[in-house]
């Protein structure tokens, strides 16, 4: 059992792995594997609890309502599917401050917080605008053929690569 | 179909948190839940994420192609316009390659115990998600529905048979990884 505690596996296995899973989303379940939609529901529910029923009259909230679904099930297991991977490999432990973050800015966590929290917001905000977000439309939407997730999935990158090539080739440099 | 079996409201919430478990368990040893990997792809450094989407969508479509064809599932490709998959997609990316993760891989970070994923990461997608919700009936009728072609596979565009452009486009992937390799990506 001693690739359960490989630190990486190969990323043709894993890629194969992510594939073969969404045959049995799809057969078992009907579902595509997608993971932003969860976050729109989390958001409205905290809405919800601060602000009553009437958050559920928002238009969104109805297309989307704010409860526990399968999407929101599959996220909470993403986290705890990546918690046990790490910590078979030794992996798991506390940090604030990402490698490649601390050589280009210093290990300050603050100013790391602050940047994750202003790019979480737009992608949060970006996602649910794209109907999607890289496991929705950048995997099981490609899959799937569809044109949206294409067309979706060419401007994440473009946006990414742009953005952090901003970040650390010129902000840096 | 197994539509009965869809609809079993709490083994379907089971299922959804065991293959989260699997998908998240995958991500980790792929490394994608590392930040330092997801910027080596936005600066193209290391192509990882783009090996392990790649291999996914090559083993998964003729996987659920096949379900379609012989009945045992159908396809959700999601409804689109440009307003929606050009706009939201650049927004998205910009907001990628400024965490430095996606919300799948986010989740995962977090499992992995990446304090900032989840006290700058997940509040700030809550904040997004949160906000694009107060301005959705604003944004909807103005931008959103900007060049609507709503629920479209490659095939329908195409008027081919769906294995007409699965088939052609698993050899494309293959031929594309096999470069990438032996390209030294």
């Amino acid at each position: 059992m001693e690739w359960l505690s490989m630190k990486q596996w190969s990323p043709y296995v894993v890629g194969a792995g992510i594939g073969v899973l969404s045959w049995f989303t799809f057969l078992l379940s009907d579902k595509p594997i997608g993971c932003s939609t969860a976050f729109a529901r989390t958001s409205g529910m905290i809405e919800r609890f601060f602000r009553g029923r009437k958050v559920m009259e928002k238009p969104y909230y109805k297309e989307f309502p704010p409860t526990v679904d399968w999407e929101w099930m599959l996220v909470l297991g993403i986290a705890i599917g990546s918690f046990v991977s790490a910590q078979l490999s030794g992996e798991f432990y506390l940090r604030w401050v990402p490698g490649t973050w601390a050589v280009a800015f210093g290990h300050d966590p603050s100013l790391r917080v602050i940047v994750a929290l202003a790019g979480g917001m737009l992608m949060g905000f970006g996602a649910r605008w794209a109907g999607g977000c890289t496991s929705g439309h950048g995997i099981s939407g490609t899959l799937q053929l569809s044109v949206s997730s294409w067309l979706a999935a060419l401007c994440f990158f473009i946006g990414g690569i742009v953005t952090a090539s901003l970040i650390f080739r010129i902000l840096v440099a | 179909m197994l539509t009965r079996f869809h609809s079993k409201k709490r083994p379907q919430l089971l299922l959804g948190l065991g293959m989260g478990i699997v998908f998240g368990f995958l991500l980790q040893k792929g490394g994608l839940t590392n930040y330092d990997v997801i910027i080596g792809q936005l600066l193209l450094d290391d192509f990882t994420v783009v090996k392990v989407m790649l291999t996914a969508v090559l083993i998964g479509m003729p996987g659920v192609y096949l379900l379609k064809t012989l009945g045992l599932g159908q396809l959700h490709p999601k409804p689109g316009s440009f307003g929606t998959s050009v706009i939201g997609g650049l927004i998205f990316g910009v907001g990628f390659g400024t965490l430095g993760y996606c919300p799948g891989t986010l989740a995962g970070a977090v499992g992995q115990g990446y304090l900032s994923a989840l006290v700058g990461g997940v509040m700030g997608i809550l904040i997004g998600a949160g906000l694009f919700a107060a301005m959705y009936p604003k944004l909807e009728g103005a931008i959103l529905r900007k060049g609507d072609f709503g629920q479209l596979t490659l095939p329908q565009l195409f008027k081919v048979h769906d294995w007409a452009v699965v088939i052609p486009s698993g050899i494309v992937l293959v031929a594309l990884l096999v470069w990438m390799e032996k390209a030294g990506f």
